[in-house]
């Protein structure tokens, strides 16, 4: 593991380099003619919607995907956040790379508020829209309608009313040929992307079954403080409310869910399982489950066994396993084996940064006027699987992917200001109403 | 400390050879273990931060995902996935409850420990084969990480110094050092800079032969927390780090109270 110290360049690396500059000169009248950009240079302009910690992250990748980009502005509920994010990018020591230069965010250019995405999305090329999810239906619907390209993190919704509406949004970004790049980064991961093709290939047959799983200990919690208005409360504490989240099936275990219905190219047709609030019953914890468990039914009658849990002290584990007629796909170990004889071992020292990677590919494309990416309607109908498994577990009840989808079940707020409330208010002690399954009921 | 310009698999790095003058230390005769790191991890007592605290004990966050990667985590096992700065951490966390100063080795300990008097590419001689007796590696450790003591020690009753996993030292990687070295250095130590690049030793169980040999030097690189997707990444976790654990060593002479705190300090920071 030491550095490469050849500096020289070999013949064979010179004629790469050569084609490539000839193939920019070849691709710059295209760019020009395509009319992609809002500046007459041929900078792509980036706004940040949502600046937590992925936000950060997300704009970090872009401003270091060596296209030409600049950030341009930003957007967040809070004012700290921004601030926070604001001086994670323009730090001068970041570990993967100083981008300060490639930040050109004026103070103008702040934007603070349930609106604040409203006023940056206009300023830029590509969007990168990373708040809690519950207001990406919202968002994204603005960025497509201001023909914008877009970034954005897993999940897509956290009501059915919300995935229809990025379903929506979906075919109008294809009209527009507008590239759409979803955070579900298993997609842009190499073994992934290797596992895939060979399974595509036949190397395991048909899918009949796979268990995922996203068992773990759990995220933050903020403290509420005093003075904090209940709606101000729960946008710091996202992560426990549904309209915000969808429940930690949707938030997190989407990945795993993802990657099943992925391998296995289609979406479940109905679901039924159980789950509750076993250890993480504090009112501190909103009202999610701290355990799923979920039976995916696909139409040819293949099952998925999803299981996510939120406990801390047990077995962890995040992986996918797919099981074919013809062998055996373990995710994790990047290996495809067949009654315990290996067929194909992915060299894990070839894996890459798939976050990296997907916002690399994302902004060649865009710099190139390439229409290549419409992962909206995966990111959508995966978002719906999960939303399926949330509403089975909370009533105990079949629930139709189809009929669910249709619902129109929305659970967001009539209206989005500090002082308004949220759609699930405490009791006089402080607790939230918890679903119930044999109680809760989605339909009569 | 380093190697002969003779040895086989050997790096610029590791020379010219130096002999360099130690002060006493004991040292663990495992590597951490799970059974080890929880008594901090899980100490309820301690506050959880996400940035690592300074002038406090303070416990790391919960993992995001399963840092073990599926190897498993008896008690027995050996602790994996953590940065530098949350091993200083678990040495503080220990002072505090035990009032004994434990901290990383540094290279020239870690390596003195890991020789046990040889001057051989690996304490048992020049000849990779016998190093499945000793470390669990590429050839014998079935990808992944094995429970602690599980094959032969070396002559001063260590176990896993090669193998299994790969060991944080205090030092930052210089690749130039040996060469800045004076001969019988005292308790030489390249002070911490930035956050990477730091020094681990005795390679993992992903590692050929040759990279577990005693004088082998591994820089830590941020590319080790790739798949962090926040920002600011995690301070206690890597999240493809999963070769890296560590084990303590004890100075014979314990440094005074103004000294210990000046250490936690500078590598806390």
């Amino acid at each position: 593991m030491k550095t490469n110290e050849t500096g020289k360049t070999t013949r064979r690396e010179f004629v790469k380099q050569s084609s490539l500059i000839a193939g920019g000169l070849m691709a710059a009248p295209m760019i020009s003619n395509a009319g992609y950009f809002s500046s007459v240079d041929d900078t792509i302009k980036i706004a940040v919607v949502g600046c937590g910690g992925r936000g950060t992250g997300a704009a970090l990748q872009a401003l270091l995907s060596k296209q030409n980009v600049k950030l341009v502005a930003m957007a967040d509920a809070f004012r700290d956040r921004l601030d926070e994010c604001y001086k994670a990018l323009t730090s001068d020591d970041n570990e993967e790379g100083n981008v300060k230069a490639k930040v050109a965010v004026t103070d103008a250019n702040k934007f603070v508020g349930f609106d604040a995405y409203l006023k940056a999305i206009p300023l830029a090329d590509v969007v990168i829209l990373t708040t809690p999810p519950g207001f990406r239906p919202i968002h994204f619907a603005e960025a497509i309608k201001q023909g914008k390209h877009v970034f954005m993190e897993k999940p897509v919704a956290t009501d059915p009313a919300g995935v229809k509406k990025v379903l929506e949004t979906a075919a109008i970004a294809k009209q527009k040929k507008l590239n759409v790049v979803v955070g579900l980064q298993r997609h842009y991961q190499n073994s992934y992307r290797e596992l895939y093709k060979r399974v595509k290939d036949g190397m395991i047959g048909e899918i009949t079954s796979g268990q995922v799983w996203w068992n773990n200990d759990g995220v933050w919690v903020n403290p509420r403080k005093t003075g904090q208005t209940e709606m101000e409360y729960q946008m710091r504490n996202w992560y426990y409310f549904n309209w915000l989240c969808g429940d930690h099936i949707n938030e997190q275990h989407i990945h795993n869910i993802d990657v099943m219905n992925w391998f296995k190219g289609s979406y479940p047709v109905k679901a039924q399982g159980m789950g509750g609030r076993q250890v993480r019953t504090g009112k501190e914890f909103g009202e999610i489950y701290d355990h799923h468990y979920v039976e995916f039914e696909y139409a040819d009658g293949s099952i998925m066994n999803s299981q996510c849990r939120h406990i801390k002290g047990t077995y962890a584990k995040v992986d996918e396993m797919l099981v074919g007629t013809k062998g055996v796909v373990k995710c994790g170990d990047a290996v495809i084996s067949s009654k315990g004889t290996s067929l194909y071992q992915f060299d894990k020292k070839t894996e890459n940064n798939p976050y990296q990677t997907e916002h690399d590919e994302l902004f060649a494309a865009i710099a190139k006027g390439e229409y290549k990416f419409a992962d909206a309607d995966n990111g959508a109908n995966s978002t719906m699987t999960a939303l399926l498994g949330r509403m089975a577990t909370y009533s105990g009840q079949v629930i139709e992917f189809d009929k669910a989808l249709n619902s129109g079940i929305n659970i967001m707020p009539a209206k989005f200001a500090w002082d308004a409330n949220p759609p699930i208010l405490p009791d006089a002690n402080g607790f939230y109403p918890i679903a119930t399954p044999g109680v809760t009921k989605y339909f009569s | 400390m380093g190697s002969n310009y003779a040895e086989t698999g050997r790096d610029e790095d590791e020379g010219p050879q130096k002999v360099v003058e130690l002060s006493a230390f004991w040292m663990g005769a495992y590597e951490v273990t799970f059974e080890e790191w929880d008594a901090f991890f899980k100490n309820m007592d301690v506050p959880q931060t996400k940035a690592i605290a300074v002038d406090a004990v303070s416990r790391p966050t919960a993992q995001y995902i399963d840092l073990t990667w599926g190897m498993g985590r008896d008690g027995n096992q050996p602790t994996n996935s953590m940065s530098q700065a949350a091993t200083i951490m678990y040495c503080k966390w220990l002072y505090n409850q035990t009032g004994v100063f434990y901290r990383l080795p540094t290279e020239a300990e870690w390596e003195y420990a890991c020789r046990a008097g040889t001057s051989t590419a690996y304490p048992f001689g020049n000849d990779p084969a016998a190093l499945k007796e000793f470390g669990f590696f590429k050839d014998n450790s079935g990808g992944k990480f094995h429970r602690v003591g599980q094959l032969k020690a070396n002559a001063w009753g260590l176990y896993d110094m090669l193998g299994n996993l790969s060991e944080w030292t205090l030092d930052q990687y210089d690749p130039g050092q040996y060469q800045k070295l004076a001969d019988n250095a005292k308790n030489p130590l390249t002070a911490p800079g930035p956050r990477y690049p730091r020094v681990v030793r005795g390679g993992s169980y992903a590692d050929e032969a040759k990279d577990s040999r005693c004088a082998n030097r591994v820089s830590s690189l941020a590319d080790w927390n790739k798949r962090d997707p926040q920002i600011p990444k995690s301070r206690w976790w890597l999240t493809d780090g999963m070769t890296v654990g560590f084990r303590l060593v004890r100075p014979h002479q314990q440094p005074s109270k103004e000294e210990i705190e000046k250490f936690f300090a500078q590598y806390l920071k």
